[in-house]
């Protein structure tokens, strides 16, 4: 028997397939080699695509493919769908997806869920809406537009009703209609999109209901505590366990293979103790005596590599992008400024550590986790354990936060790799310190930027050079230099209108893992760029946000020469900047809130994951040196908002996290190793200093929605650091601040 | 053999006396509410209640606890119909939710010694509770709603769900 599933597209964007695109493509998919179980929404009366059922009692079940980890996605990507069918929310029942390719991409990373899935998800709930109207007016012998889908019912002109639960089994006869006859709602039609629903976890998570990847459980399963190469890429020399499997409850000492080029998502390797608790796993694993060969990262020392990364900067390196004559506009002479900038290297220290129970049983893992990525998690742990990916069935938890360090699920192959070895269910709780010593660090990067100005002080060249560690070198050791993914987050993408502009990248060799934390190489990109436009501004003793305006110049599209579909759907449009900075401008009352001594404001605005964002921040900072911020107005120009108060929320957030890496987070190495361990040395902000109010400006927009979670982050850090030198004259150009002010 | 209570119920402990209240609350009696963050007193995922006060329980030995009276989170109002629950459902302060059990329990005990507090108050009761997802000024605004809606309601829930307090 062959399952047939909606047809309604089936595209490409950017070279891989579009989320959405790929699920509701046309499957003709025999039962037999469906080896992951059954969905409710699949089991239901009827299932007119893998996102959707419908019962005949009228509950409408929605599978969400995508993670929570704070975002609100799991509960605001289903009212899109529930939105387009007309349905009643209080009707609906959310299912969350095991990892599966069926579902589209599920790596739930890069700010993207309600991008590339609300075209989808609309689809998805607008089909369905189309044919319980068919299978109304079938029922009624009436024409179809006499009809119309209306909370959970299909209503006749006439004034009769039939409810959706009544109508699924016929609705299930019939034939999905065709994208290009599909009626979307217009905006005014939404009951859902544009309000701000409470979240569905809302109430399991203030009653500690809520299941987070760290409370799952599995009958008969053992704990394990890993002790890794403090190393990156160390080897096992030796290992003493007597005085471990002596402490109460330890059952076992084993090894885990060491890893091998390229690491990717690989486990580290270790010793693992097991034992019938998370406590005695830990206190047998403070027991053990472990004895490690660093190899060729033993040397690394973030005091000499940042050396090594400005020594980069300062001399030519390959342009990423290249307008004009930047040399022959400096040899001219004339005024000139230049200015290093850096940023050390970051941990996501979402608040669950990283955690996974599996459990491997004749051939296939059954795994619940806290992870971004399922299919993520399906692929590593496939090929860990050399099975085939259908035979890992991935359980997606509530994640505590993830931040970009749950996409990555070696934490998940670790408790796979065990459960084989112990054949039975095993549960991997990392400890904080493992959390801070063993994450895939955000980009340690240096920065040297230069501009000729004229008389107005207005940049006629801009030169820009960057180092850092790149991501791509997880995954091949080639990748030396920073990857166009990487440069395209706020480098080579300046939006200023400058007649002779380059920026440059060089290389730099990674030591640790790296990897991507919330808004990625915009962090530090956007930290150089907005500082140096702030520092421009200062020299001409203009008006920031009359300078930053007059760097953007006529209102336009960038051509970044990226012809995807994405870049074509989400072109770099300067209008929109600029609105969002006369917006938080006006809204911060910036015109008329002149600096004074220890008190100013800050501004920096940046365009990252397709949405477009003004910060400016007020500060004090007081003879001491503390710094405080009163208040934050972020305006954001994000596209169509789905749920206002959840994207509120992010913003907020983000102005925390911003806050945190710009005034307090550091990790170093010496001797090859992490030296920071929990949170007294992490340092990350806390209600006190965290900023107190953060308010939030959303330009009503009816432009493709674009990145919600992450684009918040970029422009905090300049913000503060600017307002920081309207404030006392000192200008920040190495994060975090910490005790620069004092 | 230790003996005490959490959340209304009688138990009795004979494993290592210096497990942590946590490790116990979590994997022995699953009552899972109550997080771990930082195992070292850092960030206050794991905040409970002891005769009354909010401590941390990752911090606290089972050999403490002989006599003494333990209230997590699902002690609170299993059902959310505490007036400091209810706050922070109305200002949706959760982002992941993974340090509000812990931001909560420090609340309550918070508002039970200053009904009305300061910004300042706020401040020193609830910086010991870390939020990664940045979500304080919620948090904030949560326990000024709790602070000015507080009836008996508190006791009767908790009451209810066999709590002590
Ligand atoms: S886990 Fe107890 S304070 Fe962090
Ligand atoms: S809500 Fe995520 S850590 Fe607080």
């Amino acid at each position: 028997m062959n399952r047939i599933e909606v047809v309604t597209r089936r595209t490409f964007l950017g070279g891989v397939f579009s989320a959405g695109a790929f699920v509701l493509a046309a499957k003709l998919m025999p039962e037999e080699a469906l080896a992951a179980p059954l969905t409710k929404a699949e089991k239901a009366a009827w299932n007119p695509n893998v996102y959707l059922g419908i019962e005949t009692d009228g509950t409408v079940l929605i599978v969400i493919h995508r993670s929570e980890m704070g975002t609100g996605i799991r509960s605001v990507l289903p009212t899109v769908l529930a939105d387009e069918l007309e349905a009643d929310w209080k009707r609906v029942k959310l299912e969350q997806a095991i990892g599966d390719k069926k579902y589209g991409d599920q790596n739930t990373d890069g700010s993207c869920s309600i991008r590339d899935f609300y075209d989808a998800f609309r689809e998805a709930g607008a089909t369905a809406r189309h044919m319980l109207v068919a299978a109304a007016a079938a029922k009624w012998g009436v024409p179809a537009s006499e009809c119309k889908a209306q909370n959970h019912q299909v209503v006749h002109t006439s004034g009769k009703k039939i409810g959706y639960g009544e109508l699924a089994a016929a609705a299930a006869k019939l034939t999905a209609p065709n994208k290009a006859d599909l009626k979307l709602k217009t905006p005014a039609e939404f009951r859902y999109i544009g309000k701000s629903l409470p979240t569905v976890d809302i109430g399991d998570i203030v009653t500690g209901k809520g299941t987070f990847g760290i409370d799952a459980k599995m009958p008969g399963m053992v704990h394990a505590s890993i002790e890794r190469s403090p190393v990156y890429g160390g080897k096992l020399k030796s290992v003493d366990d007597k005085e471990a499997l002596a402490v109460k409850g330890v059952q076992k000492v084993v090894t885990l293979p060491h890893l091998t080029p390229p690491y990717g998502f690989k486990p580290l390797g270790g010793v693992a103790v097991i034992a019938n608790s998370t406590w005695a796993a830990k206190k047998g694993r403070e027991k053990l005596k472990v004895q490690w060969d660093g190899g060729e990262n033993a040397g690394y020392d973030s005091a000499k590599y940042k050396q090594q990364l400005l020594e980069t900067v300062r001399k030519p390196q390959k342009a990423a992008r290249n307008i004009g004559d930047v040399d022959a506009e400096f040899a001219k002479g004339g005024k000139t400024h230049e200015a290093e900038y850096y940023v050390p290297h970051l941990s996501h220290a979402p608040m669950e550590t990283p955690v996974a129970v599996a459990d491997f049983k004749d051939g296939k893992v059954v795994i619940h986790t806290a992870t971004q990525n399922p299919q993520a998690v399906q692929d590593t742990v496939a090929a860990a354990l050399g099975i085939s990916k259908e035979n890992v069935e991935c359980h997606v938890t509530l994640l505590g936060g993830g931040f970009g360090r749950k996409s990555k699920p070696d934490y998940v192959a670790e408790a796979a790799l065990l459960s084989k070895q112990l054949g039975k269910p095993v549960k991997v709780t990392w400890t904080r310190e493992d959390d801070i010593k063993f994450d895939y660090y955000h980009a340690v990067a240096a920065m040297y930027l230069k501009a000729r100005v004229d008389d107005k002080g207005r940049p006629t060249a801009w030169l820009q050079r960057s180092a850092f560690p790149s991501i791509g070198a997880m995954f091949s050791p080639m990748a030396n230099t920073g990857q166009g993914f990487e440069l395209g987050m706020g480098w080579s993408n300046l939006p200023f209108d400058i007649p002779n502009h380059r920026a440059e990248n060089g290389p730099a060799k990674a030591h640790v893992r790296i990897g991507w934390l919330r808004s990625v190489a915009n962090i530090y990109h956007a930290f150089g760029v907005h500082s140096f436009a702030d520092e421009l501004a200062a020299l001409a003793n203009r008006d920031r946000v009359e300078y930053l305006l007059d760097l953007l110049g006529k209102d336009r599209r960038i051509d970044l020469g990226q012809r995807d579909a994405r870049s074509q759907k989400f072109p770099l449009d300067t209008a929109r900047l600029r609105r969002v900075i006369e917006l938080a401008a006006e809204k911060s009352g910036w015109a008329n809130r002149k600096a004074t001594k220890g008190r100013a404001l800050g501004i920096a605005a940046h365009w990252s994951f397709y949405s477009y964002i003004a910060a400016v921040v007020e500060v004090e900072v007081d003879n001491a040196g503390k710094l405080r911020i009163p208040q934050v107005h972020i305006a954001a120009d994000v596209g169509r908002v789905i749920n206002t108060d959840r994207v509120r929320s992010q913003f907020e957030g983000a102005s925390t996290f911003g806050a945190g890496i710009a005034m307090m987070s550091e990790i170093t190495a010496k001797d090859g190793a992490i030296v920071q361990s929990n949170f007294h040395d992490y340092l990350i902000p806390r209600i006190q200093e965290s900023p107190v109010m953060t308010h939030v400006h959303l330009v009503d927009s009816n432009e493709p929605p674009a990145g919600v979670g992450e684009p918040g982050v970029p422009p905090m850090l300049p913000a503060i650091t600017n307002a920081i030198f309207a404030a006392t004259g000192k200008r920040i150009r190495e994060l975090p601040i910490r005790k620069q002010l004092a | 053999m230790i003996t005490f209570k959490v959340n209304g119920v009688a138990r009795k402990f004979d494993g290592d006396p210096e497990m942590p209240l946590l490790w116990y609350l979590r994997d022995e009696i699953e009552l899972t509410g109550t997080k771990y963050g930082c195992g070292e007193g850092l960030c206050g995922a794991c905040t409970v209640h002891v005769n009354g006060s909010a401590v941390r329980s990752c911090q606290t030995q089972m050999q403490s606890l002989a006599g003494k009276v333990v209230t997590t989170i699902e002690g609170l109002s299993a059902t959310g119909t505490h007036p400091v629950q209810q706050a922070w459902k109305q200002v949706n302060a959760p982002q992941c939710g993974y340090c509000q059990t812990g931001q909560i329990m420090q609340a309550v005990a918070l508002l039970k010694t200053k009904p009305k507090p300061t910004d300042a108050d706020i401040d020193s009761a609830m910086k010991g509770n870390i939020c990664r997802c940045g979500t304080y000024q919620r948090i904030r605004e949560a326990i000024k709603v709790a602070a000015n809606s507080k009836s008996a309601a508190p006791k009767a829930a908790a009451q209810k769900a066999g709590g002590d307090e």
